[in-house]
């Protein structure tokens, strides 16, 4: 192993310390990982777009102030010079964001999004863009316009969606931290079948101004790292309150990381969700979630069993809230004032046939999918039906988990009922497809954060399990406490981390056989 | 091809109007419904916007807080309930004036619902307009269509977009059917807009200026015949834009309607356009009940709550309503009921009282623009208010006129002057080289020959019979060209007859 490889091996909370003491550069740091995407990107396809440029001399930067000294030394961030990978759902100036869709293919954004603003003043390099399905509809990351991103444990399987461009690069050692979307579980089962950790902060407590929407009222930006605690010091960055969304937070950040920091389960009550187990949870996922639960009961956990009846209705009602409101976020996509144009190639060219002409082109079939369900729930004489019963299901699930936090202070499950399955494998079958995220859709439903960390892998297939741990909302901080804990347990019993079994990208090897990647485009892998 | 019309006298013999209105407020708001970007009104297209005015990806809404106490202030202006929590919606349609596709609007949680407001009409009668809402929603861009015969989005070679007014604060007020006007129709549609109109601009909330779209209204307009309770079918006639226009629209469409009613076809349930040169609406799209716009509640904004303590707070705050500003003001002014009934009618009341502002007396204000201003604008066929006459223009003309430097009629033709663009009065005075002739010797010169002209009418003068003093008056003004000062005439030419004044 190069001494570069060791760099890219070292969490962010190393990273910082390091950079901090001037063992290492930013740009040492940022180069190493330019270097790994140069080398295993063309495998993996985690990014759309790499920002070398930029990243390297953001690094040297911070590397200019430290080495200056004083008080504007003294004021750096904490990860100032820790590079981080951006989802490209949120929009970046300098950098294209194409929402993984033609229809906004070469797109630069005239703006940077609220958690940019914060990761540029944290002076934190941003890598590049990560692949997603397109505006983030999915669970492969297959629905991408640009390819797929392959698992970095098997690059034959998917690495989750739609933030599997953000796990897969945090697992393929790309970047030591990313930013994700999670709608119904982007983040979390992303992490769960890579192997990585992802969380899903309380509804309003980061800002969404700058992320593309799917649907409003469910998506929320997080953090996607290698470890409990690097996710703690990146939300840190990007949460809090922002006056240009008005669902964002008022309330002041809690300590994230102190709390990860000073992980605890001695005497909390922990409960396991008993409809999110079980039946239609793959055996090798049950018996890792079993083990964490044995884990956290010998630190001092009590495990209680709590029952979430309306869950059952939860991924019927989130696919008509879901496409309802994307069918209108999306309508803005039209050709008239950005992105692609297509004219119609016969006939009259009005404008609506030129905005269908376009919309026809531009969009793949998943988001034509729920455009088309979404416009269909909200017409008149089915809103009632389809969007009402929905909204009302979505009350049901909130008071679901109120009386299941009134007997437990987190709750746990499986983050995902499968580990990864091969790429193709559900991409005919949407309801499939969709049944992946019956384990994170709740969390969003009802606005509560959630945490996914690797839990282990599969007896049958060796492939990464996720742990999911919910909270109350406005109490993240609970998440945590108890995924550090955990974490460190799990890693005690494995001799380290989980990523150090998974499979050398670089070095001969049996994935060396994976076939190429396909369909990526022309700015992908170094081009900026 | 025109539509046929019965007289307006035969339309209300045969059928009973039923109106309703639908009058959009621009607020003056510094920034717009949901972006920081600039409210003003005439800058360089496409420059008052931001990404959120364009509908970039990613962006959303903040509401203005200031648009909320407008509206709010409207809102108890007009009588109506507040609502302690309402939402947003959106309504969604693909148009190119609305850059997201979907307009940001409140559809069944008004701000405001459930008031009226009490309207005089000209004889004084007053007649009550129920409220039945005022909601808060953005506007849209403006579209010009180029090229293509009809300026609109048909035919049209290419369009223009500003979303300049992308996002500006509206109210849009929407009333009950207005049932019982008869033949009073058109003047209540009048009255009401104008009734709107000085209660926004009352209020500070609105510039409220209709030439600029400021308060914009659709009227609604269905016939029913005589003693049927059940209403007929409306039209709705878009963006009448002048409170003439108002009047004149109601009276068209009751008018069209009538003729279709007795042909024995149905009314078609469509928006109108109104054109202002023929006075007539012509059909704009087909409008039903059925339109789909597949409302929902903004998802990426919170519920506005109003509290109480809020409301009243603003309640405070509001200025005299309407008719108790009418009753200050025919005191202060010392207008007879008559006059003052007069000036309300011509639609001059807020222009009179600001050239009362500016420094001119009531008297001068009243003269000026009852008896000057109001006759150019009925021959120019706009409102008073739009003909373009500033309070300081007639302040400035009146003190000429006080100074002896021009008299009545010579400041009448600078006035025409001022509207025809040609400068300040001093400027048109400097330029047409109008000026009273002050100087004697060209008076004394042109009272000579007039004396001498008229020897009979001279010997009348020298005889007392002053009232004869006319004819020569009237010679020297025609020599002077009208330029003389007339009482400095008469003292000269008693002067020069050696008659006592």
């Amino acid at each position: 192993m190069t001494e570069n490889n060791e760099l890219i091996r070292l969490t962010a909370a190393a990273l910082a310390e390091k950079l901090a003491a001037r063992e290492i550069t930013a740009v040492e740091v940022t180069q190493a990982y330019l270097d790994r995407i140069a080398a295993v990107d063309g495998k993996v396809h985690a990014f759309l777009h790499v920002n070398a440029d930029e990243a390297l001399a953001v690094a040297a930067e911070v590397d200019a102030i430290r080495a200056a000294g004083g008080a504007a030394a003294e004021e750096l961030h904490v990860l100032a010079g820790v590079p981080i990978a951006v989802k490209d759902l949120i929009v970046t100036i300098g950098q294209p964001t194409t929402a993984g869709s033609k229809i906004l293919e070469g797109w630069h954004s005239p703006y940077d999004a609220t958690v940019v603003e914060r990761l540029r003043a944290a002076k934190m390099p941003i890598l590049g863009k990560t692949n997603l399905d397109e505006f983030a509809m999915g669970s492969s990351t297959e629905h991408s316009a640009f390819g797929p991103t392959h698992n970095p444990w098997d690059l034959d399987r998917i690495p989750g969606g739609s933030g599997g461009g953000s796990a897969a690069a945090v697992a393929a050692f790309e970047a030591p931290l990313a930013l994700g979307t999670d709608t119904g579980g982007s983040i979390r089962q992303p992490g769960a079948v890579t192997g990585t950790v992802g969380v899903k902060p309380t509804y309003g407590g980061v800002s969404r101004y700058g992320a593309i929407a799917m649907a409003s009222s469910l998506d929320q930006i997080g953090p996607v790292s290698r470890t409990v605690l690097d996710s703690a010091l990146l939300h840190q960055v990007i949460g809090g309150h922002d006056p240009r969304d008005s669902t964002s937070l008022p309330d002041p950040m809690e300590d994230l990381v102190a709390a990860a920091r000073t992980g605890n389960v001695e005497g909390m009550k922990i409960g396991i969700i008993k409809e999110l187990h079980g039946e239609g949870y793959q055996a090798g996922v049950e018996n890792r979630f079993n083990e964490s639960l044995e884990l956290l009961k010998g630190a001092g956990a009590e495990i209680v069993e709590v029952s979430c009846p309306n869950f059952k209705y939860a991924l019927g009602a989130y696919y008509l809230i879901m496409p309802s409101e994307a069918s209108s976020n999306l309508a803005k996509f039209d050709g008239v004032r950005y992105g692609l144009r297509v004219l119609p190639e016969q006939g009259p060219m009005t404008i609506e046939r030129v905005m269908g002409a376009t919309r026809a082109a531009g969009f793949g079939d998943e988001v034509k999918r729920r455009i088309i369900l979404g416009t269909y729930a909200l017409s008149a004489g089915y809103y009632d039906a389809y969007y009402g019963s929905a909204q009302k299901v979505r009350t049901l699930i909130q008071r679901d988990f109120d009386a299941a936090f009134a007997k437990a202070d987190v709750l746990i499950s499986p983050t995902a009922p499968t580990t990864a399955f091969k790429l193709g494998e559900k991409l005919n079958d949407p309801l499939a497809m969709y049944l992946n995220d019956v384990a994170t859709i709740p969390a969003n439903m009802a606005g509560v954060p959630g945490l996914s960390l690797p839990g282990g892998l599969a007896d049958e297939d060796g492939l990464p399990v996720g742990i999911q741990l919910l909270a109350p909302a406005r109490q993240d901080a609970r998440l945590y406490r108890v995924g550090a804990v955990l974490e460190s347990l799990l890693e005690a019993q494995w001799g380290g981390p989980l990523l150090d079994r998974a499979p050398s990208l670089t070095a001969p090897s049996l994935t060396d056989s994976a076939p190429a990647v396909a369909g990526a485009p022309a700015s992908h892998g170094g081009s900026h | 091809m025109t539509d046929a019309t019965l007289s307006f006298e035969e339309a209300m013999e045969k059928y009973d109007p039923v109106l309703g209105f639908e009058v959009h407020v621009e607020l003056n708001t510094k920034t717009k419904m949901f972006s920081s970007a600039p409210n003003v009104f005439g800058d360089e297209p496409n420059t008052n916007v931001n990404e959120v005015d364009l509908g970039m990806p990613g962006v959303l809404p903040v509401v203005n807080k200031t648009a909320i106490e407008s509206s709010i202030k409207i809102g108890l202006a007009l009588n109506c309930k507040i609502a302690e929590r309402c939402r947003f919606a959106r309504k969604n349609y693909f148009y190119p004036d609305t850059p997201k596709n979907f307009q940001t609007s409140q559809y069944d949680e008004p701000i405001a619902y459930d008031g009226y407001l009490d309207v005089e009409l000209s004889d004084g009668t007053v007649f009550r307009v129920e409220i039945e809402r005022a909601h808060m929603e953005e506007d849209a861009g403006k579209l010009t269509h180029m090229g293509g015969a009809t300026g609109r989005i048909q035919g049209a070679d290419y369009s223009l977009v500003d979303y300049n007014r992308s996002g500006v604060p509206l109210v849009e007020i929407v009333t009950k059917p207005i049932e019982g006007a008869g033949s009073r129709a058109p003047e209540l549609a009048k009255a009401y807009v104008a009734a709107v109109r000085e209660i926004v601009k009352n209020l500070g909330v609105s510039d409220a200026k209709m030439e600029r779209g400021n308060v914009r209204c659709d009227a609604n307009v269905s016939l029913r015949p005589h003693g049927r309770e059940r209403f007929g079918i409306r039209s709705e006639t878009k963006n009448v834009n002048s409170l003439r226009a108002v009047e004149h629209a109601v009276r068209y469409e009751i008018q069209r309607h009538a003729a279709v009613l007795d042909s024995g076809e149905p009314v078609t349930q469509e928006t109108r356009h109104w054109h202002e040169d023929t006075r007539t609406t012509t059909s704009g799209r087909a409008k039903s009940d059925a339109d789909d716009y597949r409302y929902f509640p903004e998802p990426d904004l919170v519920p506005i709550t109003a509290s109480r303590e809020w409301v009243e707070e603003l309640r405070a705050t509001l200025p005299e309503p309407p008719a108790a500003r009418r009753k200050r003001l025919q005191a202060d002014w010392g207008y007879s009921d008559l006059e003052f009934r007069d000036v309300v009618n011509a639609g001059v009341m807020d222009e009179i009282e600001e050239t009362i502002a500016a420094g001119a007396t009531a008297t001068v204000a009243r003269k000026w623009w009852m008896g000057e201003i109001v006759g150019r604008a009925k021959t120019a066929d706009v409102d008073p208010g739009q003909l373009g006459v500033a309070p300081a223009t007639i302040v400035e003309l009146n003190q000429m006129v006080e100074d002896g430097k021009i008299n009545n009629k010579m400041a009448s033709e600078v006035l025409d002057g001022v509207l025809a663009g040609e400068g300040t009065p001093a400027e048109i005075v400097e330029k047409r080289g109008l000026a009273v002739v002050s100087d004697d010797a060209p008076l004394l010169e042109a009272i000579d020959a007039a004396l001498a002209a008229q020897p009979d009418v001279a010997d009348k003068i020298r005889a007392g019979k002053l009232q004869a003093i006319g004819a020569i008056v009237g010679g020297v003004m025609k020599a002077t060209r009208g330029q003389a000062d007339a009482g400095r005439v008469k003292e000269l030419i008693l002067q020069r007859l050696g008659v006592e004044g």
